[in-house]
C-alpha cells in the first residue's frame, strides 16, 4: 500500500467552498469526468450524507491494459458526511468495477475552517493505493501514487477555476493552488516503479 | 454533467438545480429538513438504475457505505517501521 497526505487551502469562506464542491463539474481541468449522478442523500441529526457516482475515462498505461480487459471507463464513488455545525465536510472516493481487480486509489478530503484565518477554507487530502496483482504490485502502486500526486494539482486548478467563476477573482492573489506534501511513504516511487517496471520487463507509461 | 444514463439528463440536469438550490438556500441556512426534491430524485433515481443495471455496473459494490464505518482506510503511523504489515 502507498499512502499519500497533502494539504491545502482555499482563501474562500468555508459555505461558498462546500456549495463549489457539489458544482465543481464541469471545469477547464474535468475533461476526464464523463458523467456524474446522485445515488443518495439523506440528512441526519443535521448532517448531510450523500453517495455520487462519476465515470471518467481510463488512461491505463499499456501494461495495465494488459491486466484487464472490458470498458474503457472507470466508475468511481464518492461518499460525502456534511456537519454544518462543526464546519466541515468530508468525503471519500474509491474506484469500483473492473479497474479495481488491478489497483485500488481511495481517496479521504475534509475541507474544515481553516484555524488561523476562519474566513478561509483548508484541505486535507489522504490517499491509499492498494494492488494486489501478484509480483507487480510495488510498480503499479507506485505509479497509482505517483499518478495520484500528479493529478491533484490539476483537481486544485479545477476547483480554483469553479470558485473564482463563483464568487470573482479578487480573493485568488496568492491563493495556494500547491498542495504540499508532508508525509508520504512512497518515496521516490517513480523511480522505483521504473526500476521494477524494467525487472519484469513490462512497457512503461 | 451528463448523467451515466443517457436518458436520464434531463431529469438530472431538473434534479441538480433542485439540489443546488436547497443546499445553498435552505441547507447551508439552517433549514435542514424540508426537501423540495425528493419527487424529481425519485424519478431520476429511478432512471439512473435502470442505466446502470443496463451497463451491468457493480451495485451492490456501490452501494456499500465506507466513510464513516470501520472499513475506511486509516492513515499510516506518523514513525513507519519496516515490520509494518500494512506495507507490502
Amino acid at each position: 500500500m502507498k499512502y499519500y497526505e497533502g494539504f491545502a487551502q482555499f482563501k474562500y469562506k468555508w459555505d461558498q467552498v462546500v456549495s463549489s464542491f457539489f458544482q465543481r463539474y464541469p471545469n477547464p481541468r474535468s475533461k476526464h469526468v464523463l458523467t456524474e449522478d446522485m445515488l443518495s442523500y439523506h440528512v441526519k441529526g443535521n448532517k448531510l450524507f450523500t453517495k455520487k457516482l462519476y465515470t471518467k475515462t481510463n488512461k491505463l498505461p499499456k501494461w495495465g491494459s494488459s491486466f484487464v480487459t472490458g470498458p474503457k471507463q472507470v466508475c468511481v464513488i464518492e461518499e460525502t458526511i456534511l456537519d454544518p455545525k462543526a464546519k466541515k465536510l468530508t468525503t471519500y472516493s474509491r474506484n469500483v468495477g473492473y479497474l479495481s481487480s488491478i489497483m485500488v486509489v481511495e481517496e479521504r478530503c475534509e475541507y474544515t475552517l481553516n484555524t488561523e484565518e476562519q474566513k478561509w477554507t483548508s484541505l486535507k487530502r489522504e490517499a491509499w493505493v492498494t494492488s494486489s496483482i501478484m509480483g507487480f504490485s510495488h510498480a503499479i502502486q507506485a505509479f497509482g501514487i505517483e499518478r495520484f500526486k500528479k493529478n491533484c494539482q490539476s483537481t486544485l486548478k479545477g476547483f480554483q477555476y469553479i470558485l473564482e467563476m463563483k464568487y470573482g477573482s479578487d480573493k485568488m492573489q496568492d491563493a495556494s493552488t500547491s498542495e504540499s506534501k508532508l508525509k508520504e511513504t512512497a518515496k521516490n516511487a517513480r523511480e522505483k516503479a521504473s526500476k521494477m517496471a524494467a525487472k519484469a520487463g513490462i512497457v512503461q507509461y | 454533467m451528463n448523467s451515466v444514463g443517457e436518458d436520464c439528463n434531463d431529469l438530472k440536469r431538473e434534479y441538480d438545480a433542485c439540489f443546488n438550490k436547497w443546499f445553498t438556500e435552505r441547507y447551508l441556512k439552517g433549514d435542514y429538513y424540508r426537501d423540495p426534491c425528493k419527487k424529481i430524485f425519485k424519478k431520476y433515481q429511478t432512471c439512473v438504475k435502470t442505466a446502470m443495471k443496463n451497463k451491468h455496473l457493480d451495485l451492490e459494490e456501490m452501494d456499500k457505505d465506507i466513510l464513516g464505518t470501520e472499513f475506511e482506510k486509516k492513515p499510516l503511523p506518523k514513525k513507519k517501521k519496516e515490520t509494518d504489515k500494512t506495507e507490502s
